[in-house]
């Protein structure tokens, strides 16, 4: 893959809250239309790392270009699902109007919705399987359901390069499936894709890459290399249990003790 | 009907209702965000920090309205500051502002004379005292507000909602959410005259969490608020009339009251409603 033009690059990235790094001296470079699994403990930055994607916090240090621009010389071409936690999901708004707040960006802040707009929102609803519940309020929705209205806007956007966040931890299996397929549908597209997740079999099986953080770059490259057993140690340190076949198991569900 | 229309024979009532309706209305669309926002207790702060403005105002024989507006912008942005800073906790901020600024308008305002009256008139109101230059001035400060909220309803929309999202489309957040500090005070200003300063914050929640129990999407929550304002201001006016009692009060009453029906009879939650049908 090296002879392809690297679509995401971060160099040298330093990125924390106030004073505090989180992340230290990030470098790494993702292929146009790669699937990027992040890994890591918790508390390892994975978050942190897409905030500081989408620039929603300021870096410390380094740079980080978009198809060999910096940053902040997009606004439409990065699209961010966050933790379900991050909104307030009692606001009065429908599934719809949440889809169509991907659009506003595209069709202008004083623009009034186009045709286009419409077809595109309620493409991504039907893609997404919400559309029979499109006018429904959003405080109705299970939290499975919530995710996919997240991806719903996030498909609305038409991205370059989507990052979700723990899409996979407390839904429903259906809304796994449903997030699995999109990301098929998103390697059609060649959308790239970067995806955070505590599931390491997942990340190995449905993945092209792996991006194994813990306060800094422990490993990034094809699963079967990052999965090895000295990154894993370097990485969870005392959460990580090596069984006598040699077999590596993580116990991610208690954080670990400072 | 002849009760109806009996009130309006008097020029300062037309006037009054024409004030009382247009801050209903007004209070209603602004109090969907500060509902929404949870911005009540900014609300209630603005209004007491208006005083010394008024104060001054008074003292200096100059228009009270143009006084509240000075200070109302200014404490807006005061709160604005403190709270970016990170340094004091945001209601920390608001409540030592908010006690300050108070505590300087009735100081001022004591060494008037008359001040019992004013003073009465400045907490809860005098619809009856309302000019046609104050008409005026209610009037354009409204539609300039009104023009603003729905001009600008897509972003207050997703930074209210969202604000990661509105932080990855680049909205400038902290100018909007400066901006409607500023739309707030303006519309605490213009409900001066007819609900005053201590029942201003009513007016800016009650109609609009009325309409949080009866719809979902924002928009028909700003019309639905709008109509309970100003049904509510026009009611109020009415009691206020034929009982004899303070028009603020009467008004606001009237929306508590909207309120508590809402409460208990909307299909979604209403406690009655749910014991009825089951």
């Amino acid at each position: 893959m090296s002879h392809t033009p690297h679509r995401l690059e971060v160099q040298n990235v330093s990125v924390g809250y106030g004073d505090k790094t989180v992340l230290h001296e990030l470098t790494f470079n993702v292929p146009h239309g790669a699937r990027v699994a992040v890994v890591g403990p918790n508390g390892a930055g994975k978050s942190t790392l897409f905030k500081a994607l989408v620039g929603l916090l300021p870096l410390q240090a380094g740079k980080i270009f978009i198809h060999g621009l910096p940053l902040n010389a997009h606004k439409d071409c990065v699209a961010y699902i966050p933790q379900r936690e991050e909104v307030d999901w009692r606001f009065p708004v429908t599934v719809r109007d949440v889809v169509m707040m991907g659009r506003y960006d595209r069709q202008g802040w004083f623009n009034r919705t186009s045709l286009e707009d419409k077809q595109i929102v309620e493409k991504s609803l039907e893609q997404m399987g919400i559309g029979s519940f499109s006018r429904n309020s959003i405080s109705d929705l299970s939290g499975g359901q919530q995710q996919r209205v997240f991806l719903a806007r996030a498909l609305a956007q038409e991205p370059h390069i989507l990052l979700m966040d723990e899409p996979f931890t407390g839904v429903d299996v259906v809304t796994q499936e449903a997030t699995l397929k999109l990301l098929d549908d998103l390697r059609e597209a060649e959308v790239t894709a970067m995806i955070s997740t505590h599931d390491l079999n997942l990340a190995a099986s449905k993945f092209d890459l792996m991006l194994l953080l813990n306060h800094r770059l422990i490993a990034f490259g094809e699963p079967a290399e990052v999965l090895k057993q000295e990154n894993l140690v370097m990485a969870f340190g005392r959460q990580l249990m090596i069984l006598p076949d040699g077999t590596a198991v993580v116990d991610d569900c208690c954080p670990p003790v400072d | 009907m002849n009760w109806l229309v009996q009130p309006f024979a008097y020029e300062f009532m037309q006037r009054g209702i024409l004030a009382s309706v247009i801050v209903g209305i007004l209070c209603a669309v602004m109090g969907t965000y500060v509902v929404l926002r949870g911005m009540a207790f900014l609300g209630d702060a603005l209004a007491h920090a208006i005083l010394p403005g008024i104060a001054i105002a008074y003292l200096l024989n100059g228009s009270l309205l143009v006084g509240a507006l000075i200070a109302a912008i200014f404490i807006a942005l005061i709160i604005g500051l403190f709270s970016r800073q990170g340094t004091v906790k945001e209601d920390t901020a608001i409540g030592i502002l908010f006690a300050a600024a108070l505590s300087l308008g009735i100081a001022l305002i004591s060494s008037i004379k008359t001040y019992a009256v004013d003073l009465s008139h400045i907490l809860f109101g005098n619809v009856l005292g309302v000019s046609i230059t104050d008409l005026w001035l209610t009037a354009g400060l409204g539609l300039l507000i009104l023009l603003t909220v729905v001009l600008l309803y897509k972003p207050f929309l997703v930074i209210s909602f969202d604000p990661v999202l509105a932080a990855t489309m680049r909205l400038p957040a902290e100018l909007l959410r400066n901006l409607m500090l500023v739309l707030l005070a303006l519309t605490v200003v213009v409900s001066l005259q007819t609900v005053g300063v201590g029942l201003a914050a009513a007016m800016l929640v009650t109609p609009a969490a009325t309409a949080y129990l009866i719809t979902r999407r924002l928009t028909s929550m700003m019309v639905i608020s709008a109509v309970f304002g100003a049904l509510s201001s026009i009611i109020g006016l009415y009691l206020s009339y034929y009982l004899n009692i303070v028009s603020g009060s009467a008004i606001v009453l009237t929306a508590t009251l909207f309120f508590v029906l809402a409460f208990l009879f909307n299909s979604r939650q209403g406690v009655l409603r749910r014991k009825i049908n089951t």
